[in-house]
């Protein structure tokens, strides 16, 4: 019963990055690298904002139980302020390697396009804070127990899961529109993005009651999705020849680097 | 063999060592005007090459030594894209075996809790115990530890490059097969020994001899002669992974942590500095034109050592040879690549990356994994390394000369085990309950 709790859960909320992962990124080198640079960067970000808190935390009322909840939903904000500006910073520093890439490579087109790049990081931030969020819930589903045996709610892991399945392709998403955003200097299109993912973490204070949290999350999850794929240049017209097999220059394995 | 030609230009400068590498091959593009350039880079690449491999000699940790970017006279149009793209390759081929060693440890960690169990016996490297109640003594005796530790690697460095020196490679030789034999025999048998503990799997003895048998001598053939490449990388790996647990299990925890930190310093000091001993392995290889041993590095690309009895990896735990033997492991073995024919230039170069800096990142990781059990510490310790690898490998291909592989990763893998613990994991352990998420 546990493990068959552990396989679900893990392949709901890993399964589709693993398959973009391991369909669009693991064969390039380069994608690779950015990737994990992502990664990392957001974890600088989470560093940065556990700190505040931590420091927060130690200079207040351990024993108010409201006080510290209102300083972990600080943290929360605060944590999702940082992420977007570590999103910003790692556009700009993307920015520089391509140019200096690009002086350096004799070529006149870039190794790798800032869409990819997009697309990639976006990916990243995904991975890191999909495995910060529930890796070790997964990990306390193998083991013995029983949820919820308390009075809390028995959908704990399942939730979670699903949750942050949509978080991971929410980064994804957010990293499409953020750069891109950047790149045609629409601020509103930024801010926009900063605000879903405000939205999408303030929902998470309802948990448990999953039906406020978790479809509202899918619905945003859906819009933002159509976002990006017009944003990366997808439309109806490209979709029908993708899906009809028709036009190999959009199918992705043909994908030629721009 | 066509060598005459870089034999010629490379006594030039001191690379009489890399003239039994692989030639450059001349460079010949009538319309690409930078081909001079190409040539010099080469060369000092070659040259950073072995004095990367010697480097590697010093201490456990890993020179990266890249062959690549001095292969740069490819067929390509452009040679420096070619030289990213091959960049961003040869990356991957390392991530790939580090992350295989790190999962194989953080497993083992995991499941098998014997490597976990705090045991009163300690290595007579480290002969101070932590068991005192003070967190002064307890700082000062690990401290005191680590002195030991890293006097003993420099010792048997120097005692290592004396031998060289006086041309004792039989001594060397027999000291490196006979410590590879315990490591492959010996450490497998007890890592196998405790996985049927754990699973609770009934064996007879004749079956366990059959298998480790097996396994030692194909690892022994394999790592020391002629195997194919992916086997020879299996074994590395799993060599690794095993002496990494040994130190997970016998280092104190203290000890550990200020060993790692003092051992990527000594990395620096050691690659930086023109009086290590590892140069002076280099310089004497050099004038002797001979190829330093090979042996303990993993290379990702095919190597062949042919001819060359190389100096087994010598491993074991209760020895710092090891980190001598990995060091001695470090060399490049430009020798190995001869018989290749011209049209496995491409594939002899590989990246190289010393079986000590496999050894000490597992540590990091092991020990992250091993002390609390939480994983969000274990992935970002696993997520600093890697991108130390990377930063490390960039700074290989804009300074073209060998760097050690310790001290970058160690630090971002340290400082993020130590912030992750204290500060990032109240703070995720809070959202969890609340199941808030950011």
């Amino acid at each position: 019963m546990t493990a068959a709790v552990f396989f679900g859960c893990t392949f709901i909320a890993f399964g589709p990055a693993i398959a973009l992962f391991l369909f669009t990124i693991a064969r390039e080198p380069l994608r690779v690298i950015f990737l994990i640079a992502g990664a990392f960067f957001w974890l600088v970000s989470l560093l940065l904002s556990s700190l505040v808190w931590f420091i927060s935390v130690q200079i207040s009322n351990k024993d108010s139980a409201a006080q510290q909840k209102g300083l972990l939903i600080f943290g929360v904000v605060l944590s999702v302020l940082l992420q977007e500006v570590f999103r910003f910073a790692y556009y700009k520093l993307l920015k520089k390697a391509n140019e200096g890439l690009l002086t350096l490579s004799q070529e006149e087109t870039m190794p790798i396009s800032i869409r990819q790049l997009a697309y990639v990081s976006g990916l990243g931030f995904g991975f890191m804070s999909g495995a910060f969020s529930v890796v070790n819930i997964l990990a306390d589903s193998v083991g013995p127990g029983t949820i919820g045996i308390h009075g809390d709610s028995q959908h704990y892991f399942l939730s979670s899961a699903f949750m942050t399945m949509a978080i991971i392709l929410l980064h994804m998403f957010w990293g499409v529109v953020f750069f891109d955003a950047c790149e045609k200097q629409r601020w509103w299109a930024l801010a926009a993005v900063i605000l879903s993912h405000l939205l999408v973490s303030c929902l998470t204070f309802q948990n448990p009651e999953y039906v406020t949290s978790l479809v509202p999350t899918y619905v945003v999850l859906f819009l933002m999705g159509i976002w990006a794929f017009y944003t990366a240049g997808g439309s109806l017209r490209n979709l029908k020849l993708c899906l009809t097999c028709k036009d190999k220059d959009f199918l992705l394995a043909n994908h030629r680097q721009r | 063999m066509n060598r005459s030609d870089s034999d010629e230009d490379s006594y030039n400068e001191r690379t009489a060592l890399v003239s039994s590498e692989n030639p450059p091959l001349p460079f010949y593009r009538p319309d690409h005007d930078s081909t001079p350039s190409d040539y010099s880079p080469t060369r000092r690449t070659k040259v950073s090459h072995s004095v990367g491999a010697a480097r590697g000699e010093q201490d456990g940790t890993g020179a990266v030594t890249d062959g690549e970017t001095s292969q740069t006279p490819e067929l390509e149009p452009d040679d420096e894209e070619l030289t990213l793209k091959y960049g961003a390759k040869h990356v991957i081929m390392l991530f790939v075996p580090v992350t295989l060693c790190m999962v194989v440890v953080v497993t083992t960690i995991k499941s098998i809790s014997f490597y976990t169990e705090k045991t009163d016996q300690q290595l007579i490297y480290t002969p101070f115990t932590e068991n005192t109640t003070s967190v002064g003594r307890r700082l000062l005796n690990s401290v005191l530890n680590t002195i030991i530790m890293i006097s003993v690697i420099v010792v048997m460095t120097i005692f290592l490059v004396l031998l060289y020196k006086y041309r004792c490679y039989k001594f060397i030789h027999g000291w490196l097969i006979l410590s590879s034999l315990m490591l492959l025999f010996w450490f497998s048998f007890m890592y196998l020994r405790e996985v049927f503990k754990t699973y609770n799997v009934a064996m007879d003895y004749p079956t366990v001899a059959l298998l480790i048998w097996n396994f030692g001598a194909v690892g022994m053939i394999s790592i020391h002669w002629k195997g194919p490449l992916p086997l020879q990388q299996a074994y590395l790996i799993l060599v690794s992974a095993l002496m990494a647990l040994v130190f997970i299990k016998y280092l104190p925890e203290w000890s550990a942590w200020v060993i790692l930190g003092a051992i990527s310093i000594y990395d620096l000091v050691a690659v930086l500095c023109p009086k290590g001993p590892l140069r002076m392995l280099v310089e004497t290889a050099q004038e002797r034109n001979e190829p330093i041993f090979p042996a303990l590095i993993y290379s990702s690309a095919m190597m062949w050592t042919v001819g060359m009895a190389s100096p087994g990896e010598a491993q074991h735990s209760p020895h710092e040879s090891d980190e001598e033997a990995e060091q001695s492991v470090r060399r490049e073995e430009p020798e190995s690549r001869q018989p290749m024919g011209v049209s496995e230039e491409e594939e002899d170069r590989g990246v190289k990356l010393g079986l000590g800096d496999f050894i000490f990142y597992s540590v990091l990781v092991g020990k992250a994994a091993a002390t609390g059990g939480d994983w969000n510490t274990t992935l970002a310790c696993f997520i600093a390394i890697l991108i130390g690898l990377c930063l490390t490998l960039l700074l290989l291909a804009i300074f073209k000369k060998a760097l050690p592989a310790l001290p970058i990763s160690i630090t971002f893998g340290l400082i993020f085990y130590f912030s992750t613990d204290f500060l990032v994991q109240p703070f995720m352990d809070n959202l969890a309950a609340h199941q808030f998420y950011i």
